[in-house]
C-alpha cells in the first residue's frame, strides 16, 4: 500500500467508530483529495465531517481548538507545511499552552496534518520542513514518519492523542509502497525505530532523510561497514534513549536532517548525548543539514541543496577515518521519481 | 419584554462585578499579592452583563484580556478566580493563567486569551461543533476594538458567515487600545459595518445600557440558534481605570478628565439602580461585600502551586 493510502486509510478506519473525528482543509473533499490521503472521504463521512476550509489557516487551527472545547477531535490539512506557518500564533500562543493554562480540566486533541515539499522547484515557501520549530515547543507533540506502515500508525496514534500533534508528512513519499497492516494498530508516539542495527556507526536520520540513509546503508555495508539507521519518528517528544544506547555501542554519529544547522534537532541530539556522556564519542560527530539558505527552484540549484545518500556515505567514512571511495548505489532506483506539478 | 424582576438581576450582576473590580484597585498596591496584569472592567459591565443573560445552558463564551467581567456573568467562581488573581493553587488555571487568562469549563467559560483576538475562532470552533453535532448551542466571542485589527477576527467572521454558524461576535468599543485612540488605528468606517462585507448583521449598541445590550444579545443569539448565523454586536463603552492596572490615567494626556467625568456620568449601574430601593442596595452591597471577603481571604489563605 502506498504511503497515500495508509494516510486515507488511517482517517477512515478512526471515522468510522469514532464521530468526533472529522478532517478539513483547504482542498481535502476535491477530487485529488490532498495528493490521495483524502480521497473517498467525504463519499463515505458526508460534507459535515469532511469539508473544505476558506483560506485562513491561523482561525482554521483557532476553530480546531473551539471545536476540541466540544468534544471533537479535528482533523487538519495542510497541503504544504509552510502554509501553516501562518497559525503559528494559534498553535503556540494557544494549543500548545492551553492544557496547562486550562488547569488541566481542558485538553487539545487536534492533529495538524502538515506536508513538506521537495523538487520540481517547490522553492523557498513550499518545501520549508520546520520541525525544529515545532518540536520547540511544549504542549506540541511532533512526529515525521517515513512507511507507510508507520505513517498510518502513527496517524491513529496521533488522532488518539489528548495534545495538539503536528504530523508531518512528505510529499515525495506519497507514493512509497509498503506493508501496511489491515485493521487499525498503533504506533506509539515518541518511540524511535531502529531501521537496521550495526555496530561501527550510527546514523540518525527522520522523515525522507531515512530513504537516504538507507542507500548509503547499503553502500557502507559493501565496505565493511556495519551502520545503524535509527529514524526518530518522533521529534517531540525524542526517544534520546534509542539514540543514546546506539551511540553507547557504535560510538560514532552522523545526524542526516533535512533542515538548517542552527538550532536544529541535529544539534540537539549531539547536546544531549554530549551533557550524558561526553566520552562515549570516538570521534566527532557530525551534523549534514541544509546550507545556511533557502531551498532554490533551479533543478540544478535544488539537488545540491539536498543531503544525498552519496553525502551519507561520504560522512560516514570521515567518521570513521576511512578513505572515502566513490560508492556504488545500486538502489538509485529505489524511490520512484517525483514529477510535478505539486 | 425585559421583566422587573430581569431587570434586578441585570442590575445586581453589574453591581457584583464593579464591587469586585474596585475592591481588586482597592488592595492590588501597595501589597501586590496579585503579581499579574489585570485589566479591570469598571465602566463596561454593561457589556458582559446584558449578553451572558441571553444565554442558555450549554452556551459558551470565550472572552479576552479584560476577562474579569465576563467569567462572572458567565457564572465563573469568585473563590477560584480571586485565587489565580494569587497565584494559587485553587486558581481556575491553577496558577498558570492569571487575571488575563480566566476559566470555568463547567460554566462555559472556555478561556480568555492575552493574544489580541486569541479566541475569537475558538468560540466559532464551539459554533462549528454545536453545529455538525447538531445542539443548538451558541458560543460568543468577545473581544476589544483593537482585536478588530487583527487578521483572524476576519478570517473568523467569513468562515462563520460562509457556514451560518451559531456565534455571536461581541466587540467592546471602548475608544481605546491602551493609549492609542481609534483613529490612529482604524479607517473612519464604525466597527458593526465591517460586517457588510461578509453579508451578516452588525449592530452598534449603547453598551452602556444593559437593557439595549440584552436586547441585542437575545436577537443576535435568536438568529445563531435557529440557524441564520452570526451577528457582529458593538456595544460603545468606556473603561474607567487605566488599561492595566488599579489608577486613573487621565493625567497621562492621551484621554481627559472630563472625557473620563462624561462616561462616569453614563455609568451603566446608575442608569439602573431604580430597580431597587435604598434599602435593598445597601443589603446587596453588604451581602456582595461579603462573598468578596470572604473571596479574598479564601484567595488569601490557598496554598500556592507547588513547582514540579
Ligand atoms: C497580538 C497582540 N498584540 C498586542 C498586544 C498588546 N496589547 C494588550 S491589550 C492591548 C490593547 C487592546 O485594546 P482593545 O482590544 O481595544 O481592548 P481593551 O484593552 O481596550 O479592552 C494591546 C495592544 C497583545 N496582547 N496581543
Ligand atoms: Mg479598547
Amino acid at each position: 500500500m502506498k504511503y497515500s493510502e495508509a494516510l486515507r486509510e488511517a482517517q477512515a478506519q478512526i471515522m468510522r467508530y469514532d464521530e468526533s473525528v472529522f478532517v478539513c482543509g483547504l482542498g481535502v473533499p476535491d477530487p485529488k483529495g490532498v495528493f490521495g490521503s483524502t480521497v473517498g472521504l467525504e463519499e463515505e463521512f458526508g460534507p459535515k465531517r469532511v469539508f473544505d476550509t476558506p483560506a485562513c489557516e491561523n482561525a482554521t487551527v483557532g476553530m480546531m481548538i473551539g471545536a476540541s472545547f466540544q468534544g471533537m477531535r479535528p482533523i487538519m490539512v495542510n497541503q504544504r507545511l509552510d502554509f501553516t506557518l501562518l497559525a503559528l500564533d494559534q498553535i503556540i500562543n494557544h494549543a500548545a499552552k492551553w492544557k496547562w493554562m486550562f488547569g488541566g480540566v481542558q485538553r487539545v486533541p487536534i492533529v495538524i496534518r502538515v506536508i513538506v515539499g521537495r523538487g520540481w522547484g517547490q522553492g523557498a515557501q513550499h518545501s520549508q520542513t520546520m520541525h525544529a520549530l515545532f518540536a520547540h515547543i511544549p504542549g506540541l507533540k511532533v512526529v515525521a514518519p517515513v512507511s507507510p506502515k508507520d505513517v498510518k500508525g502513527l496517524l491513529i496514534s496521533s488522532i488518539e492523542d489528548d495534545d495538539p500533534v503536528i504530523f508531518i508528512e512528505h510529499r515525495r513519499l506519497y507514493d512509497e509502497e509498503g506493508d501496511v497492516p489491515q485493521g487499525i494498530y498503533r504506533v506509539p508516539i515518541g518511540k524511535a525505530n531502529v531501521v537496521q542495527e550495526g555496530v561501527d556507526i550510527t546514523l540518525v536520520a527522520l522523515s525522507h532523510m531515512v530513504v537516504e540513509t538507507e542507500k548509503a546503508g547499503i553502500a557502507l555495508k559493501e565496505k565493511g561497514i556495519s551502520a545503524e539507521i535509527i529514524d526518530m519518528r518522533s521529534l517531540r517528544p525524542l526517544d534520546m534513549d534509542t539514540i543514546l544506547n546506539s551511540v553507547k555501542k557504535t560510538g560514532r554519529l552522523v545526524v542526516i536532517d533535512d533542515d538548517w544547522k542552527l538550532c536544529g534537532i541535529a544539534g540537539e541530539i549531539i547536546a544531549a548525548l554530549v551533557e550524558n556522556d561526553h566520552k562515549m564519542f570516538k570521534a566527532p560527530p557530525i551534523r549534514l543539514t541544509w546550507p545556511d539558505m533557502p531551498t532554490p527552484t533551479s533543478v540544478v540549484l535544488e539537488s545540491a541543496h539536498y543531503t544525498t545518500a552519496k553525502d551519507i556515505y561520504e560522512a560516514s567514512c570521515i567518521c570513521l577515518d576511512r578513505r572515502v571511495d566513490p560508492a556504488l548505489f545500486i538502489d538509485e532506483e529505489r524511490e520512484q521519481p517525483f514529477s510535478g506539478p505539486f | 419584554m425585559i421583566n422587573h424582576d430581569l431587570k434586578k438581576k441585570l442590575y445586581k450582576e453589574m453591581l457584583y462585578i464593579r464591587m469586585i473590580e474596585e475592591r481588586i484597585a482597592e488592595i492590588y498596591h501597595p501589597a501586590d499579592e496579585m503579581k499579574c496584569p489585570t485589566h479591570l472592567y469598571t465602566g463596561q459591565e454593561a457589556v458582559a452583563v446584558g449578553i451572558c443573560n441571553a444565554l442558555i445552558e450549554g452556551d459558551v463564551v470565550c472572552p479576552y484580556h479584560r476577562s474579569h467581567g465576563w467569567y462572572m456573568a458567565k457564572g465563573g467562581d469568585l473563590k477560584a478566580m480571586m485565587a489565580e488573581l494569587f497565584g494559587k493553587e485553587a486558581g481556575c488555571s491553577k496558577g498558570w493563567g492569571g487575571s488575563m487568562h480566566l476559566v470555568d469549563v463547567g460554566s462555559g467559560v472556555m478561556g480568555s486569551s492575552s493574544i489580541l483576538g486569541g479566541t475569537i475562532p475558538h468560540a466559532a470552533g464551539c459554533a462549528l461543533a454545536f453545529q455538525i453535532k447538531e445542539v443548538e448551542n451558541v458560543a460568543i466571542a468577545s473581544c476589544g476594538d483593537a482585536a478588530i485589527e487583527e487578521g483572524v477576527f476576519h478570517e473568523s467572521m467569513n468562515w462563520a458567515s460562509l457556514k451560518k454558524l451559531p456565534v455571536v461576535f461581541v466587540c467592546e468599543n471602548n475608544l481605546y487600545s491602551t493609549s492609542s485612540p481609534l483613529g490612529v488605528r482604524q479607517p473612519p468606517v464604525e466597527i458593526y459595518k465591517r460586517t457588510v462585507s461578509y453579508g451578516i448583521p452588525g449592530v452598534r449598541v449603547d453598551g452602556n445600557d444593559v437593557l439595549k445590550v440584552y436586547e441585542a444579545a437575545l436577537e443576535a443569539v435568536s438568529l445563531a440558534r435557529a440557524g441564520d448565523g452570526p451577528t457582529l454586536i458593538e456595544a460603545m463603552t468606556y473603561r474607567w481605570r487605566e488599561h492595566v492596572g488599579p489608577n486613573y490615567d487621565y493625567s497621562l494626556g492621551y484621554r481627559s478628565k472630563q472625557e473620563l467625568e462624561e462616561w462616569i456620568e453614563k455609568c451603566p449601574i446608575k442608569r439602573v439602580s431604580d430597580v431597587v430601593s435604598e434599602r435593598e442596595e445597601e443589603l446587596l452591597i453588604e451581602g456582595f461585600s461579603k462573598e468578596i471577603d470572604e473571596a479574598i481571604d479564601f484567595a488569601r489563605q490557598s496554598p500556592f502551586p507547588k513547582p514540579s
